[in-house]
């Protein structure tokens, strides 16, 4: 193979077939070492996930995997702050198709504040196994998901102040670790 | 341990019961161990046979703390584990003591995060320090000499100027020169 560069050719099936089922809707497509990404509105997420698990063309009846993505100071210029990607698997076809959302922030990222622009509908009622990787991505992220059965901290403590894994969090936290409540022999 | 070489014939023997209880006491170290990571496969390669914890009294291994003297921290400790780790420590009965096992129970070691307790010293007592990533066998071995040492010599426990007892704070000094067992201990501050 000449070194060629990479070319988007997108011709992955489901993106065809996407795209003939949602005529109106805006859909973005990337691709990356023959993984194709497929970027809707929030708003469509969970109508085009529907689509993708029913519908036997596409058939992705296994979920792999829920992640978040914080673009802050990214190199390359990005469609929103932070995203959401959904890993699909189709195992009659061994396939895999990657779902995106992008979100903006509309309140202060620093704290753990119910933002209302950083909110997509969960996947728990198409595939079961959404509900801990969304609960992880809310953990990290503070992205919050509607409609999911049980939207707690998976990793962290409850009351946690902050997401950690945005980029505009310290890595060292903001004393969390520290504190604490210190137990000494005379507490006794 | 010596003791029917003092007896005599008539199986009496004559010793001041400080002594044989601080024996007693330190040749029955039973350890709860608190193994959250990495540390935790040493502390289990220091329980088998090839370095054999069962030569120092110290190899039955309690997983109830009511029934240990001996709290062996081994891994990092979240900061979501520490409520566990306190309530183990205060459920311990005294006498005790608190071995805190490589880089990441003492410091934190490389994992320099929000979540992770940067020492569990800051949260407990802790006695003897033993360093390492893991740290050997040996050196963990060292370190339940250096408080069967206290032990044995100073009778426990020892009490700070307020009548309340200190932690000992002692560091085993890093050493992967390869001796035989048991060796005289290296205790340093
Ligand atoms: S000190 Fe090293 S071996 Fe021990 S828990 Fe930390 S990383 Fe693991």
């Amino acid at each position: 193979m000449p070194d060629t560069p990479p070319v988007n050719i997108l011709d992955h099936p489901t993106l065809k077939v996407v795209r003939d089922a949602f005529p109106g809707k805006r859909l973005r497509a990337t691709e990356f070492r023959g993984q194709s990404t497929l970027i809707v509105e929030p708003a469509d997420l969970h109508e085009v996930l529907a689509f993708l698990r029913n519908d036997p063309r596409c058939g992705y009846n296994f979920l792999s995997d829920v992640a978040g993505i914080d673009y802050l100071n990214y190199p390359a210029a990005t469609i929103g702050r932070f995203a959401v990607v959904y890993n699909l698997a189709c195992h009659a076809r061994d396939d895999r198709f990657f779902v995106k959302v992008f979100l903006n922030p509309s309140l202060p990222t620093d704290g753990n504040a119910d933002d209302p622009a950083l909110c997509v509908d969960s996947a728990c009622d198409l595939w079961p196994g959404a509900e801990w990787p969304e609960r992880e991505v809310f953990d990290m992220f503070g992205i919050r998901f509607r409609n999911h059965p049980d939207l707690r901290r998976v990793l962290l403590w409850e009351d946690y102040p902050a997401h950690p894994l945005r980029k505009d969090y310290p890595l060292r936290g903001r004393g969390e670790r520290e504190q604490y409540r210190v137990v000494d022999r005379a507490s006794q | 341990m010596g003791i029917e070489a003092a007896l005599t014939a008539e199986g009496f023997a004559t010793l001041q019961l400080r002594r044989v209880v601080n024996w007693a006491r330190r040749s029955s170290l039973w350890p709860v161990p608190f193994a959250t990571a990495c540390c935790g496969i040493e502390l289990m390669g220091t329980a088998c046979s090839r370095y054999d914890l069962a030569r120092f009294g110290a190899e039955v291994m309690r997983f109830s703390p009511r029934q240990a003297d001996l709290l062996i921290v081994a891994g990092r400790i979240a900061v979501k584990m520490m409520p566990v780790l306190q309530r183990i420590y205060e459920q311990m009965s005294e006498p005790k003591w608190v071995i805190s096992m490589g880089a990441c129970a003492s410091t934190g070691g490389v994992f320099d995060t929000y979540a992770c307790v940067q020492g569990c010293d800051q949260f407990i007592p802790v006695d003897v320090y033993v360093p390492g990533c893991p740290p050997r066998p040996e050196q963990l071995i060292e370190g339940v000499m250096a408080i069967q040492r206290i032990v044995d010599n100073d009778g426990i426990p020892p009490m700070g100027p307020d009548g309340r007892r200190i932690p000992l704070g002692l560091v085993v000094e890093p050493t992967h020169v390869v001796r035989p067992q048991p060796v005289g201990i290296t205790v340093g501050r």
